[in-house]
């Protein structure tokens, strides 16, 4: 594979972890958007074997092979798992109207290309043009988690931000050093083995998953 | 090697109460086990106080006066806490509102939760210090749902949630940074390295660095809790019990604040000139306006207790941002001051509510005739807190204060007015608590007032005299951070 070629792939799966990204927000359903999760993990994980492929880094075939076994598999089986187990295959209601959401997120994306211009200017690294795209994915994951209302799609924008971390990582600096890639996989399997019990917590003293009950905690109550 | 063991020991408890469970000795188990931290974290401090900073175990790990002060403060009053929740955590488990298995949970991670916050103050590895952050914030966030009941696990959920996202903004800012260094060193955990990254600051990138500082502001200041990222803090400290709300309270905001210290002395280094310290201001101002006047609105003892932590982590970020030797000296010593006080404040606002039956602060009436000890050791405690002489949390103030008036004296009727309306505030709710006519709901208590004097005991002795070897630790710590 020669340079130009896995650039112009590189460039292409950034483009794809993008639209997975704006599909997570105009998706309705549940088990839909642990597809689209799934996919989006999986082109991260592509991308970065390319780079790693590439720019000849052994440890971040480490790092590809990781992300396909929890975020490809582990992840989107947990929450599988827990979606079946708890019945909730309904709709997912916005707070926000999705027509709004996505305008939205334009304007995230449009304000991430401008926010990393002095990063892309510098780097030398054939993946710079990615950087955007990774800070696009952080704030779409968080604006996910910020205009739905029920505690899985909010987990599920939770783990698309952690995405979008992992591609700055690989895009901006070829991957972090391997011992902090570790911690922060380990730090994140833990949040998402803490998300499943807080929803059956959840469940089980709100006997709903809708955020908007919990509102309980504001200031005079 | 005592870096090393001082983290085994923690980590080593951790397991052995997950296996231990809910016998009968469990609690001094804890105890113990703080207890050996503590005295180890001594002995680093003394090693560092004689022979300066070091570098062990492969780079991987690094003390210097800084980080150890916060040590010895984190281990001590994670000891003292132990102490004082043997009884707290025995009333509460007595009437039924924690199981067993809870406390065997409670118990693994309150030392899970003590090795998280020294591996984030002796890594080298900027990286290593977001993953034990994380780890701190994974160790506690079940922690403050221990009771399962509506409004904790509300409350834990939204600390989840607000400071996950933000830590997630200070992962960004570290692969930023390690962008920036990686120009200059190449691959490798050298790039992430404090004592490298000192070295090399003059080469870095200033706009990558200022983007990064940016993102560890809003990262880790959520964290601190500084305002308007501080949602999850009151709710965080007034559902958990007691004793994680006083470590949450005294350590955890410490140890926040330590990461965003040591990535703004970085920046400013490497930017020239005061720009990171400034934002730092900003926030720092913010917070002790509006959680002076919040207080006003409180209802609950340990959220209006919380609401005085974002203040006084305002006023420490505040200190740290103005820099100069006086302002960087009243903020270190603000921060070991509000740790003790807060902490101890927490253990006595807890037997209180524990002896009423709520943490409503219209039913806590007349605590001095219905446990003296719990009754003073409040009212002290908010004395000192409020920043009343002679307590050390004056000394801290004014000599922030002073600095300020040099500097930005256009900002000081702010300051003042955030002082004194926190401490109207405080003491006007906490007045009718001590002193007023007794209500008939009571419970006995088991009050072991030990933690409070001793933390009172130094509060007030640190507010009168300090001594030389504090003083030449904290100008050592001074000289790091200029």
């Amino acid at each position: 594979m020669t340079h130009g070629i896995s650039i112009q792939l590189n460039n292409f799966l950034a483009a794809f972890i993008l639209l997975t990204s704006f599909a997570l927000l105009a998706q309705r359903r549940i088990y839909g958007l642990l597809v689209i999760f799934a996919w989006q993990g999986f082109f991260l994980s592509l991308s970065s074997a390319i780079v790693a492929y590439t720019a000849d880094i052994r440890h971040l075939y480490v790092s590809a092979a990781l992300t396909l076994l929890l975020k490809v598999i582990v992840l989107p089986y947990i929450l599988y798992a827990l979606i079946n187990k708890l019945n909730i295959f309904r709709e997912v209601e916005p707070l926000v109207n999705i027509p709004t959401t996505m305008l939205i997120g334009v304007a995230l994306v449009i304000f991430s290309y401008h926010l990393t211009a002095p990063v892309r200017e510098l780097s030398t690294l054939f993946t710079r043009t990615t950087l955007a795209v990774a800070l696009s994915t952080v704030l779409l994951g968080f604006l996910m988690m910020i205009t739905r209302k029920k505690a899985v799609t909010q987990v599920i924008g939770f783990l698309a931000m952690e995405n979008g971390l992992f591609f700055a990582a690989t895009s901006a600096t070829y991957g972090m050093p391997l011992v902090v890639e570790l911690g922060v996989a380990l730090d994140i399997l833990i949040a998402a083995l803490i998300f499943g019990i807080f929803i059956f917590q959840i469940r089980t003293t709100f006997d709903t998953l809708d955020l908007t009950e919990m509102e309980k905690l504001k200031e005079d109550s | 090697m005592l870096i090393v063991s001082l983290l085994g020991v923690s980590l080593f408890f951790a397991a052995v109460l997950a296996f231990v469970g809910d016998r009968r000795f469990a609690p001094e188990l804890n105890v113990v086990a703080s207890l050996t931290s503590f005295v180890i974290s001594v002995a680093l401090a003394l090693d560092v106080y004689r022979g300066g900073p070091s570098v062990v175990a492969g780079e991987y790990f690094f003390v210097d006066s800084f980080s150890v002060y916060l040590v010895v403060l984190t281990t001590f009053v994670s000891a003292t806490t132990a102490y004082f929740s043997k009884n707290y955590m025995r009333f509460e488990r007595a009437h039924g509102k924690v199981s067993g298995g809870k406390m065997r949970f409670y118990h693994a991670m309150y030392q899970l939760f003590i090795f998280a916050m020294l591996l984030a103050l002796l890594a080298n590895n900027v990286g290593i210090l977001w993953i034990s952050m994380e780890l701190a914030t994974l160790a506690t966030v079940l922690l403050v749902s221990l009771y399962r009941n509506p409004s904790s696990v509300e409350a834990a959920w939204k600390y989840f949630i607000l400071c996950g996202v933000g830590i997630a903004l200070a992962l960004f800012g570290t692969i930023l940074l390690y962008f920036a260094a990686e120009k200059v060193v190449g691959q490798g955990v050298q790039g992430l390295l404090w004592t490298n990254l000192i070295k090399i600051n003059a080469k870095l990138e200033p706009r990558v660095l200022a983007l990064a500082f940016i993102f560890f502001m809003v990262g880790y200041g959520t964290k601190v809790g500084l305002v308007p990222l501080h949602n999850w803090l009151p709710d965080a400290h007034s559902e958990g019990p007691t004793p994680v709300s006083a470590v949450l309270s005294g350590l955890l905001l410490n140890i926040a604040l330590y990461a965003l210290i040591r990535c703004k002395v970085l920046v400013n280094m490497a930017i020239g000139g005061d720009w990171a310290g400034k934002i730092m201001m900003g926030f720092g101002l913010i917070s002790m306006v509006i959680a002076a006047l919040s207080l006003y609105r409180q209802k609950d003892i340990k959220r209006m207790f919380a609401y005085s932590s974002i203040e006084h982590m305002g006023i420490s970020t505040f200190a740290f941002g103005l820099g100069g030797p006086i302002a960087t000296f009243g903020g270190l010593l603000h921060m070991l001051m509000h740790s003790l006080t807060k902490s101890s404040i927490f253990y006595t606002a807890g037997h209180a509510s524990q002896i009423y039956g709520t943490q409503s602060m219209a039913h806590i009436r007349g605590l001095i005739r219905a446990n003296p000890k719990v009754g003073w050791g409040l009212m002290f405690g908010v004395l000192a807190i409020a920043g009343a002489p002679p307590f050390g949390l004056f000394a801290s103030e004014f000599l922030i204060i002073t600095a300020a008036m040099k500097t930005t004296p256009v900002l000081m009727p702010v300051i003042l007015f955030a002082l004194v309306v926190a401490f109207a505030a405080l003491f006007r709710k906490a007045q009718p608590m001590v002193f007023g006519d007794p209500t008939h709901k009571r419970e006995d208590v088991n009050f072991g007032s030990l933690p409070v004097y001793l933390h009172m005991a130094l509060v007030l002795f640190l507010g009168v005299y300090i001594p030389v070897f504090l003083q030449n630790w904290f100008l050592g710590a001074v000289e790091i951070l200029k």
